[in-house]
């Protein structure tokens, strides 16, 4: 009986956060072309509903309503598994990022190593359907997605290990503890951490597939990347994995450099806002800056992106690796 | 049956069922598919036990990146799958008889093997201690030599993966990259006053 019930909570909250982050995805889709829009002196979607605050609903019943096309020459089971997949590992990282103290699904131990190995795998929804498509250009396109995810997931670990070094735990939630000191939001991890936090952004955008690094599907090279043969709501489970994992990367920041769910500063008017408030408000600013990026910045070519990959990035983060650790140990400052 | 019980049951039949399927799906992409599926249940089980740091670092390690690469060279072969039945009977005794070898090996290794029967049972988190923390523990202090040359003989490997397949092409043109940041506008933009009907 208790299994039964302990079971019907977990599936209680699998849901209420899926619903809820499902609905704060729609409107982010919204903000990043309102954003993309209002860059190029556009109005954006601005026809369903009052300012358009529907349109990514009209989107999605669009998508789901339109009938699933599959090319005679592909592989039939993978090409339907691979957006299945890239949307359920997109969610799954959800179940440990905490919104508020203590509001997590799972509050695992290695929770930072959870979210790092699920989105590790999402390289093969990208793989799987570029493959499957048998097409050449989808196939070429997940050929260089491959090679983009593995070579930035590098210099992400390596970032992650310098804030693990400074909190001392892989934990989420004790990350962000960590980060609660007296001197409101300076005391949180992007300021001592200042160039890794620069450097975890750039990756970000690179892990995603976001411009400047959208060489996936770059449209003048390859149409429309590794989705090319990808029709109705399979086009949608794939769009939807995106920007899942594009929130998710958002939430990491916020929790490694950005204290989650803490206050800005400690006194009276900001300590009463709840924690999921502040949290949802950092989350939306990283979007914004994502956004932004992929308004004004021209995109990579190839050899640039995977130069800056492994001959900026890896070796700064492994520096700064060493450098953080040596700086930690001679301060006497090593979390035990 | 408790709920641990349930998930033991279910990952390691899915696991034996998707090593299963690894040899004898016909097509080699689905093998390396059926492949990390394996690794994810046999992740499954490592959680199941206890052991969450070796789940998550098998993920991170097989899963997204050594099975990445099985996947990237198996995709770009080109597999023609009647030339590859061909062969089937002429190399079956010689498999078979490798099979065999390996079979009478895993018996009398597993036949005599006892899991440390004086000793406690291992638990999996030593005290208060996380699993992490108790795997530095002991990584870097009792075993820090083992690791250390672990370290070196994958260091050594990738140098020479690295020296075996780079070859310098004399003549292509590369960027420079810090040519190209040091030019600045005298450097690369000039003023010319052209006088009418002359050109430059």
């Amino acid at each position: 009986m208790d299994l039964l019930i302990s079971l019907l909570l977990i599936v209680v909250k699998s849901l209420a956060l899926l619903v809820i982050g499902l609905v704060l995805v729609a409107y982010y889709i919204l903000l990043d072309r309102k954003v993309w829009a209002a860059v190029q002196l556009r109005r954006g979607p601005n026809v369903v509903g009052p300012w358009g605050v529907l349109q990514s609903f009209a989107d999605m019943f669009k998508f789901l309503f339109k009938e699933p096309i599959i090319p005679d020459g592909a592989n039939k089971g993978v090409f339907l598994i691979a957006p299945f997949l890239t949307a359920t590992l997109a969610l799954a990282a959800w179940a440990v990022i905490p919104v508020n103290d203590g509001w997590a699904v799972a509050n695992l131990n290695v929770g930072i190593l959870y979210i790092f190995a699920i989105s590790s795998l999402g390289v093969y929804g990208v793989i799987m359907g570029g493959w499957a498509s048998n097409s050449k250009y989808p196939f070429l396109a997940a050929l260089r997605s491959a090679a983009q995810m593995v070579s930035y997931e590098v210099s992400i670990g390596f970032v992650i290990i310098t804030v693990l070094l400074c909190a001392g735990s892989l934990n989420l939630s004790d990350i962000v503890r960590a980060q609660d000191t007296r001197w409101g939001f300076l005391g949180w991890y992007w300021l001592p951490l200042f160039p890794m936090f620069v450097i975890f952004f750039i990756s970000a955008l690179a892990e995603t597939n976001r411009p400047p690094f959208d060489l996936v599907e770059a449209e003048s090279e390859l149409v429309a990347g590794f989705m090319v043969e990808y029709s109705a709501s399979q086009y949608l489970l794939f769009m939807l994995g995106e920007y899942v994992a594009i929130v998710t990367m958002c939430s990491l920041m916020t929790l490694l450099f950005f204290g989650g769910w803490l206050p800005p500063l400690k006194f009276a008017p900001f300590t009463l806002v709840p924690g999921v408030i502040w949290f949802v408000l950092k989350v939306t600013w990283f979007f914004f800056l994502f956004a932004m990026v992929k308004a004004f910045v021209p995109r990579y070519r190839y050899d640039q992106l995977m130069r800056l990959g492994w001959k900026v990035f890896l070796p700064l983060s492994l520096a700064a690796v060493v450098v953080v650790a040596g700086v930690l140990e001679f301060l006497g400052k090593v979390a035990q | 049956m408790t709920l641990a019980t349930f998930f033991f049951y279910l990952f390691s039949i899915a696991m034996i069922a998707s090593a299963v399927t690894v040899i004898s799906a016909r097509n080699p992409v689905h093998s390396v598919l059926f492949l990390i599926l394996t690794f994810f249940n046999a992740a499954g089980l490592f959680l199941l036990t206890g052991a969450e740091f070796l789940a998550m670092i098998l993920v991170v390690v097989y899963v997204g990146a050594v099975a990445v690469l099985f996947l990237f060279v198996v995709m770009m072969l080109d597999v023609d799958f009647a030339e590859l039945k061909q062969g089937f009977l002429q190399y079956l005794p010689i498999g078979a008889l490798v099979g065999l070898i390996v079979l009478v090996e895993l018996v009398a290794v597993v036949g005599v093997w006892t899991v440390a029967p004086q000793s406690a049972l291992a638990t999996p988190t030593p005290g208060h201690l996380s699993n992490t923390a108790a795997l530095g523990m002991v990584l870097y202090t009792q075993y820090v030599y083992l690791f250390e040359a672990a370290g070196f003989v994958l260091l050594v490997a990738m140098i020479g993966a690295i020296v075996l397949t780079l070859h310098h092409r004399p003549n292509v043109r590369r960027q420079n990259i810090a040519a190209q940041n040091a030019r600045t506008r005298a450097s690369a933009i000039e003023n010319k006053k052209v006088p009418s009907r002359a050109g430059v």
